[in-house]
């Protein structure tokens, strides 16, 4: 069924014109929908909507002042949608009297309409004219807005000026024109409201990496690097740390029960105790063994406590723990020493009567100890007592995971906590200004409230 | 949906309605404007060229909004300082609807009746109706420019209209039109193109 009647308009397509300024080709992508197109010949901006594109405004920069990363004409797809890049802008902002550039495209499809790319400094956001108005808050510190149940928090209001223009836009574009631009941020969202004149637009934009730009446009090379961290970049590492300290929560909770498993399965055995006395007057050979006891159960530690009644001096003991049937023998020396006194600073002490190593990983088997006491000739005897148990829990290991847990976690908050100060460092609220004086700042949190005091007067 | 079927009075062509309650129509042929008496039709004028228009949508195109099927059937096409942009008039089961179309921007709105409007208003200002909070975003001085298909009511020869555009924070839309002798509220909602489901679409050379 023919619905459009016997004159139906033709299939719209791209129009051919010429630039009345210079007669360059001039291309309307964006079909009737664009409002203004600039010549990129002579940089005239023209009337789109007008069959004899009007000049406008005329406006100074070298033909390759700004090449836009994406060329106009390019197709890429964004969100499973074509989209072409008809138009470029460069706008800029003053904080502190410093200009901060950047780049917006314009992206048309001819059923859906349009849809900008941003990039600063090799930090790109997808954005999109909201649906539905944000409520204010302008009573918060920092102000928000909320939007489809998520609150914005205000960074910066400043004045955006347009440097620089090429191809199409769907308003009315001027070089040297300003607008003022407030951004409320929940990375990787963020709202922007613009005003011109008396007419607030609403706009949404979503971080993503110029990789994915350049994969959606098909582009050669690489995208520029991303400087600094950008307004809404999400932080690489997790936005949201209390994640991390609940997975710390859980994995501590595993650890306990770990902890409290081994503990109870283990033996923990007395296997062997002994007294002995030491002789330091007398001469010759000290080293002797002791009774062979049996290890049972599996391959586990054996914990060998000496307590000696040292006072004032020491007690160095060789060991030597041998496996009667392998001859495998595990070496190591312990010292016990205590000493105490009393000096202007009052009582002190040094040392400890006791003892206690752990030899990890002792096979099953019949086994005894050779012993080789030393200690400073002419103290008299030493008493001295060892004391042999068999699987005995290691707090120490729970102790390193426990740590080995934390600092992960800890690195983690401290470096997405460090993020987000570099993050609102180049905002209105950043240390540089508004921390120290307000009063000499006035320009740029003053700006806010003015917004929206002020009403909008006609 | 009955098909009645008269000729054009001004070229003998055969006009046909999609609708049976429309009451004026534009004669594909001749494109005199044609408004529906007791017995047939009257030449009340003539369409001027229409503008250039990129408009996905066009007369015949179907989509369903809130579960209700639709078919485009007329606009009125306006001018702005942005260009240009329509208001399609759709048939549903129960009655009218608009679908607006402003540079691929799409609003469907009702016509309601007996609502307190204000007579004049500036941005910013806040309005409630059915419960709903409506703030004033753009008002929009608008031009006639033409019509096409058919249309609820008689719609020719007409001026500058305002429209004033009112949003609500749940996505809830609103426009007054003051160009009638009383201001028309039209309610409803702003909605994506992906959401409306068309079907018969124009189609644009290179793009799919």
């Amino acid at each position: 069924m023919s619905t459009s009647g016997p004159t139906p308009p033709g299939a719209p397509q791209v129009r051919s014109l010429n630039c009345p300024g210079c007669g360059a080709a001039i291309t309307l992508r964006s079909l009737s929908q664009a409002v203004t197109v600039v010549c990129d010949h002579c940089h005239s901006i023209l009337d789109a909507q007008d069959p004899g594109l009007t000049i406008l405004q005329k406006f100074k920069a070298a033909v390759d002042e700004d090449l836009p990363l994406i060329p106009l004409g390019t197709r890429g797809k964004i969100r499973g949608t074509d989209y072409e890049a008809v138009g470029f802008q460069r706008r800029t902002i003053r904080v502190d009297g410093i200009p901060y550039s950047w780049h917006e495209y314009v992206l048309f499809n001819p059923y859906k309409g349009f849809r900008y790319l941003t990039e600063y400094n090799g930090h790109w956001n997808d954005t999109s004219i909201l649906r539905s108005l944000p409520t204010i808050n302008s009573d918060a510190s920092p102000p928000t807005v909320s939007y489809l149940g998520e609150t914005y928090k205000h960074f910066q209001t400043a004045t955006a000026g347009t440097g620089f223009v090429l191809g199409e836009f769907p308003w009315q574009v001027r070089v040297g024109e300003s607008s003022d631009v407030s951004e409320y941020i929940s990375p990787p969202r963020v709202i922007s409201s613009e005003r011109t004149g008396k007419e607030i637009t609403w706009s949404m934009g979503e971080y993503i990496s110029g990789r994915d730009v350049w994969k959606a446009f098909g582009l050669q090379g690489n995208p520029p690097e991303s400087v600094g961290v950008y307004e809404n970049q999400p932080s690489p590492l997790s936005t949201d740390t209390t994640t991390i300290w609940i997975v710390f929560a859980g994995l501590m909770i595993v650890l306990l029960l770990i902890l409290i498993g081994v503990a109870s399965s283990a033996r923990n055995e007395q296997v062997f105790e002994e007294n002995y006395a030491f002789n330091t007057n007398a001469r010759g050979e000290a080293s002797f063994v002791t009774d062979v006891f049996e290890l049972k159960g599996r391959t586990s530690d054996l914990v060998l406590k000496t307590t000696s009644g040292v006072n004032n001096n020491w007690l160095y003991l060789n060991y030597a723990l041998i496996n009667q049937d392998t001859g495998q023998a595990y070496d190591f020396g312990r010292e016990v020493s205590y000493y105490h006194g009393y000096d202007e600073d009052g009582s002190w002490s040094e040392g400890s009567v006791e003892d206690s190593v752990a030899v990890p990983n002792v096979p099953p088997g019949k086994y005894y100890l050779r012993v080789e006491p030393e200690s400073d000739v002419g103290h008299g005897t030493i008493y001295y007592s060892i004391a042999a148990r068999r699987d005995v829990p290691q707090m120490s290991f729970f102790g390193l995971a426990i740590l080995a847990l934390l600092l992960p976690a800890g690195l983690i908050t401290w470096r997405s906590i460090n993020f987000e100060h570099l993050r609102w460092a180049e905002s209105d609220y950043g240390s540089t200004g508004s921390d120290d004086d307000d009063s000499d700042d006035a320009g740029r949190p003053m700006s806010l409230g003015n917004l929206f005091d002020q009403g909008i007067d006609e | 949906m009955t098909q009645p079927i008269a000729n054009c009075p001004n070229c003998g062509a055969k006009v046909i309605f999609r609708w049976s309650s429309s009451v004026q129509t534009v004669c594909q042929y001749c494109k005199s404007i044609l408004v529906r008496t007791d017995i047939d039709l009257k030449k009340v004028g003539q369409v001027a060229d229409l503008p250039p228009d990129s408009s996905p949508i066009q007369i015949g195109t179907e989509g369903v909004y809130n579960r209700q099927a639709f078919v485009a059937v007329g606009r009125i096409i306006y001018e702005y300082d942005q260009g240009t942009w329509n208001e399609w008039h759709l048939v549903m089961n129960n009655g009218s609807a608009w679908l607006s179309d402003a540079q691929d921007e799409y609003v469907v709105t009702f016509a309601v009746q007996g609502r307190k409007l204000p007579a004049q208003c500036k941005v910013g200002q806040s309005y409630t109706w059915d419960s709903e909070e409506y703030t004033v975003t753009t008002i929009t001085k608008a031009h006639y420019r033409g019509v096409e298909g058919e249309l609820p009511f008689q719609y020719w020869n007409k001026d500058d209209v305002v429209f004033v555009d009112l949003l609500s924070t749940t996505g809830n839309f609103a426009t007054i039109d003051y160009g009638g002798d009383t201001p028309a509220l039209y309610l409803g909602k702003v909605v994506e193109f992906d959401e409306l489901n068309l079907k018969n679409l124009r189609k644009f050379e290179g793009w799919s």
